[in-house]
């Protein structure tokens, strides 16, 4: 039996912050960690596992990515193409569905992150 | 009114109606191949976003669990590469147990010699899989039918199987009577067609109206060889061989590692004895198996393939999908029932099941496809002359060999090879690729390299010992 995708090792970087993107990821196996760095400091954002797609704003915009991808165990990553997307979208805007219901989960997300922490402060 | 009345009417422009789905509405969909299977899911997915309640039929005879011809939806197997990105970005994700082996190269078999197309991005990203549960007699493991995995998705989802074979689709009162072989008979609001071109429900369709137009088709090969997995590892690895012969007739030739088995698929027009005799004589394939002969197979089948699209392909309340619709030239199959299956499903639930509904929504998918595959043909064509002229395969070996031994160099003939073996990218594509002035440049340049005397000499010891051949 075989698997799709690319394989990465416990700790691999999939992507940096700082990159160029032209593409997102889906995890097909094991979980990624979405992180970003500041002052030598580690900042986690997410924690995702199968299923779960990560670098997707890439697909929308023309900057570079805002934080870093790295494999959390034996993990398989699979490669949607910013062309393959957009050429699907543009057939079928319903397949960008999915992805909008997640942004707008995680967007959802950092909104209650900031609002508790300007609580705290 | 029967079905074919009413298709016939629909070609003749009289004054179509719209109607949608209502709560409570119900909806037959004959055939559970991918195409049925991906509409399924599709439809009852978007019904549930906007809270419509809907019922859904799925008619389907055959067990996918069963081994050989009994469970299998006959075909090569490759799920492309944008279908598996399509799918990934949907939320569906193949199992590990149906994905038979991740595709990593295509290798290029010609009489001037071989070379291996390496992944654009090193990664697998196209699936060897079984429609059926493996081979005739093959050993039961943990595979798991690809065909059988799209129903499960669509069961989960809410969908009726119902395991009965399906003799008669006609209109009554406004709503679509399904007959089964078992005098099974149920209305519908809507009959979805999935049934592919193997079976005998489009032909009697067809048969009893002068109106409607089944699909055009023809007869192709495919056979399984057991080779095990040591053995397949060590001569095929993890690349589709594709071959590039002076046959006449044979439009695509490819063996395609699994488990334990080589699926090969022939795909031309009537592909018969004599093409089969020709292609299994050749010394490009012999040389690809162990010791250079080619063992007997274990399983084979002479499935149709659709090669025109059916006309017209929706009427009131009744659509045809997949391969008894539309499909691509040859390739990608699957992801043509996927496009199909999904434009429909959006159709009937954002739209409406009238024949004005599926012009105006559906039709622009079907004929995009139709379109792309009169460019398919063209391109078609120019392989064809490459097949026959020995003189463009040293240029195309040459100009591929070369940019794959450079890593960074751009790899416009890879490119264009590789998308057009994958069914990745749409023959559109593929063919303005093949216009632009650095492709043509580099061809000729390679043509004339590939051709001159001193290639010649170097390359003058037949097939095997070419100074371009790639070693895999
Ligand atoms: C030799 C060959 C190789 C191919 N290789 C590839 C490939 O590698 N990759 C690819 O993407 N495509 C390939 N294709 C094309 C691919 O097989 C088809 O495009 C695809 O199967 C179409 O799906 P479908 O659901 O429309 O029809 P089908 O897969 O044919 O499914 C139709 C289903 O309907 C059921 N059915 C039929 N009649 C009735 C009835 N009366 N009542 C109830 N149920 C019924 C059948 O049992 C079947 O399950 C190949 C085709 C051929 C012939």
């Amino acid at each position: 039996m075989a698997r799709l995708g690319k394989q990465y090792s416990d700790g691999d970087v999939i992507f940096r912050e700082g990159d160029t993107g032209t593409c997102m990821f889906v995890i097909q196996k094991g979980e990624v960690e979405v992180f970003v760095e500041s002052d030598g400091h580690e900042l986690i954002l997410r924690k995702i596992g199968a299923n779960d797609f990560f670098g997707e704003m890439a697909l929308f915009e023309h900057e570079t990515r805002t934080a870093s991808a790295r494999a959390v165990g034996p993990t398989h990553v699979l490669t949607i193409d910013k062309k393959n997307f957009l050429a699907g979208v543009h057939e079928d805007p319903s397949l960008a569905f999915r992805i909008v219901k997640t942004m707008s989960h995680r967007i959802r997300n950092l909104t209650d992150r900031l609002a508790k922490y300007e609580e705290d402060i | 009114m029967t079905m074919v009345e009413d298709l016939g009417r629909l070609s003749k422009r009289s004054g179509p109606q719209s109607s949608s789905l209502q709560d409570g509405s119900r909806i037959a969909v004959v055939g559970a191949g991918p195409a049925g299977s991906l509409f399924s899911y599709f439809l009852l997915n978007m019904a549930e976003a906007v809270s419509l309640d809907i019922g859904v039929d799925l008619f389907e005879p055959r067990h996918f669990c069963h081994r050989g011809p009994a469970g299998c939806n006959h075909c090569g197997g490759i799920v492309s590469e944008s279908l598996v990105q399509r799918l990934a970005t949907e939320g569906i994700m193949l199992p590990d147990g149906v994905v038979q082996r991740g595709i990593e190269s295509y290798t290029l078999h010609m009489d001037v010699g071989d070379v291996e197309i390496e992944t654009p991005l090193a990664e697998k990203r196209i699936a060897a899989i079984y429609r059926g549960n493996g081979p005739r007699n093959s050993e039961p493991l943990d595979t798991h039918s690809f065909d059988g995995y799209l129903l499960e998705l669509a069961q989960e989802k809410g969908a009726n199987l119902v395991p009965r074979l399906v003799t008669g689709v006609r209109r009554e009162d406004n709503r679509m009577r399904v007959t089964c072989a078992d005098q099974y008979c149920n209305d519908y609001d809507l009959a979805v067609i999935a049934t592919g071109v193997n079976s005998r429900l489009v032909e009697s369709l067809e048969d009893e109206s002068r109106e409607f137009r089944r699909p055009g088709r023809t007869k192709t090969f495919i056979c399984e060889f057991l080779l095990g997995r040591d053995v397949i590892r060590d001569t095929f690895g993890p690349s589709m061989h594709v071959f590039f012969l002076d046959i006449p007739r044979l439009k695509f030739a490819a063996l395609i590692p699994k488990g334990d088995y080589v699926t090969l698929c022939l795909l031309g027009k009537d592909i018969d004895d004599e093409l089969m005799q020709q292609f299994f004589s050749s010394p490009e394939v012999m040389n690809c198996f162990p010791k250079g002969t080619v063992p007997s197979h274990v399983c084979h089948c002479y499935p149709r393939i659709n090669i025109d699209a059916a006309n017209p392909a929706y009427s009131d309340r009744l659509v045809m999908i997949g391969d008894s619709g539309t499909t691509r030239l040859f390739k990608d199959g699957i992801g043509a029932s996927y496009r199909t299956a999904k434009a429909a499903a959006r159709t009937v639930v954002f739209h409406g099941t009238g024949a004005e509904d599926f012009e105006k929504y559906y039709a622009p998918t079907c004929r995009a496809i139709s379109k792309d595959n009169q460019v398919g043909k063209v391109v078609f064509g120019f392989g064809s002359l490459i097949q026959k002229s020995r003189f463009a395969r040293r240029g195309v070996l040459r100009m591929t060999a070369n940019e794959q031994k450079n890593a960074n160099g751009s790899r416009r003939m890879s490119e264009v090879l590789w998308d057009l073996f994958s069914g990745s990218a749409s023959y559109t594509d593929v063919f303005l690729r093949t216009l632009h002035p650095a492709y043509i440049g580099s061809l000729l340049w390679n043509l004339v390299a590939g051709n001159s005397p001193s290639a010649s000499s170097r390359n003058g010891h037949g097939r095997g010992q070419e100074c371009d051949r790639v070693e895999h």
